[in-house]
């Protein structure tokens, strides 16, 4: 009964090399909800579109560091300290397994940071504005963590395996980024004046980066139509966007802080929230590199793999020696 | 000379409370498996997801061919009868 196999073999079983055959075949898997896995065929673009968005959501978790932990020194509290302590060290988890879920497309996390330190990557733009005052932390937390978040969720169900993976386990500790955030903001709204008035500076600062960070509109979207083909983005930017401002307005508004769009306003009709225009200039210059602490961001990043090296060549030898040793004790 | 360049991978498993398996979580880079153990603990283990971590060098494992999936696990799917389901016993019978 086991030699039935060897020449009933449907037709879809036999090996194809032809790029035609082969993209239809993948094509039916990504319509049957099947995830792709690292050694199967895929399309080269399929390939390369994965590469850059993986790498460059694992530098954004990376460089997401800097903003915040430009005040772990000056937390007011010992809590308030070991909590931020937490989120950051979690975002160097979170970059790290984006760098692993990168890697399993044939890229080496070397390269990747090697990208990223030349200035040839990208990061997420909204790292790129400084954080300056304590209700900043507080204001990144619930809007930039929670606008990743939104934007995370639907990446769970993303076609490509390692990919969704590593988004289930970020979704997963994300969500205490966003709370201790809101957790920061409602105490300052509910502290003196001048802590309320910290904390609606703070957000009147964040506000705009935070839309922005869906996005370009979907009519100038220039990667979205294959993407939602491959099933690596199945909902559009503006739709994200939407959902945040319905989800924040109410947020704000227990705060008894106001958002700064004197052009928000409820739509009855089409049940959701009317947001003013958002700056795209000033998005794509921060893009292009000319936002507030792009150099300072690159800078920092740079001078942290330099000063480090000494410790990994340090852990390197360590190694060699340990394993010259115990080949030493077996000999 | 930067040869952090040549740390190996690792795949890293878990155990999530005693009496489980371990389960594949991830992979990480590592100068060597003591090393790889200790940062499993700080990437995998944040919020207390384990008792107990494995470390393999990821080149140590071999794989099944995606390409051979069908000849490898198809030949099962018509052995119906491997399932208990697959035996209709009446209802007096009881304790099967």
């Amino acid at each position: 009964m086991y030699t039935q196999e060897l020449d009933v073999r449907s037709a879809d079983s036999t090996p194809a090399t032809d790029p035609e055959v082969l993209t239809q075949r993948f094509l039916a898997r990504i319509d049957a909800e099947q995830k792709i896995e690292p050694k199967e065929w895929m399309p080269a673009r399929y390939r390369s579109m994965l590469i850059r968005q993986i790498s460059q959501h694992a530098h954004s978790e990376i460089v997401g560091m800097l903003p915040e932990g430009n005040w772990i020194t000056r937390a007011p509290t010992l809590r308030r300290k070991a909590i931020l302590i937490a989120k950051v060290q979690d975002e160097a988890g979170h970059g790290a397994y984006l760098y692993s879920a990168a890697e399993t497309l044939g890229v080496s996390r070397d390269e990747l940071i090697d990208q990223l330190l030349s200035g040839k990557a990208k990061y997420s733009s909204i790292f790129n504005y400084p954080t300056t005052t304590w209700a900043d932390v507080g204001a990144i937390g619930w809007l930039v963590d929670g606008a990743a978040i939104m934007n995370q969720i639907p990446l769970c169900r993303c076609s490509y395996g390692p990919y969704a993976r590593a988004m289930v386990r970020v979704c997963r500790e994300e969500s205490f980024h966003q709370r201790q955030g809101y957790d920061l903001m409602l105490h300052l709204a509910r502290g003196t004046p001048e802590q309320k008035a910290m904390a609606q500076d703070a957000l009147n600062r964040w506000w705009w980066p935070a839309l922005m960070m869906f996005g370009p509109p979907d009519a100038n979207s220039t990667h979205s139509g294959e993407s939602q083909r491959w099933k690596i983005k199945r909902i559009s930017n503006d739709e994200l966007r939407q959902k945040f401002v319905d989800f924040t307005v109410p947020q704000a508004k227990f705060l008894g802080l106001a958002l700064p769009d004197p052009l928000l306003r409820w739509n009855e009709a089409e049940q959701r929230h009317e947001f003013g225009p958002i700056d795209w200039d000033e998005f794509e210059q921060v893009l292009k590199g000319n936002g507030p602490c792009n150099a300072e961001r690159l800078a920092a990043r740079r001078d942290a793999h330099a000063a480090g090296a000494w410790v990994r060549e340090a852990a390197s030898a360590h190694a060699e020696k340990q394993r010259l040793r115990a080949a030493r004790c077996a000999a | 000379m930067d040869n952090t360049r040549h740390w190996p991978l690792y795949e890293v498993f878990v155990r999530a409370r005693g009496g489980l398996d371990h389960k594949h979580v991830g992979s990480l880079h590592a100068a060597d498996e003591r090393m790889a153990i200790e940062h499993a603990r700080d990437l995998y283990t944040r919020r207390q997801e384990g008792v107990s971590i494995w470390v393999v060098p990821s080149k140590a494992i071999t794989a099944s061919d995606p390409g051979e999936t069908e000849s490898l696990f198809e030949p099962a799917r018509d052995k119906i009868y491997r399932h208990p389901t697959f035996y209709e016993i009446p209802d007096e019978v009881k304790t099967l």
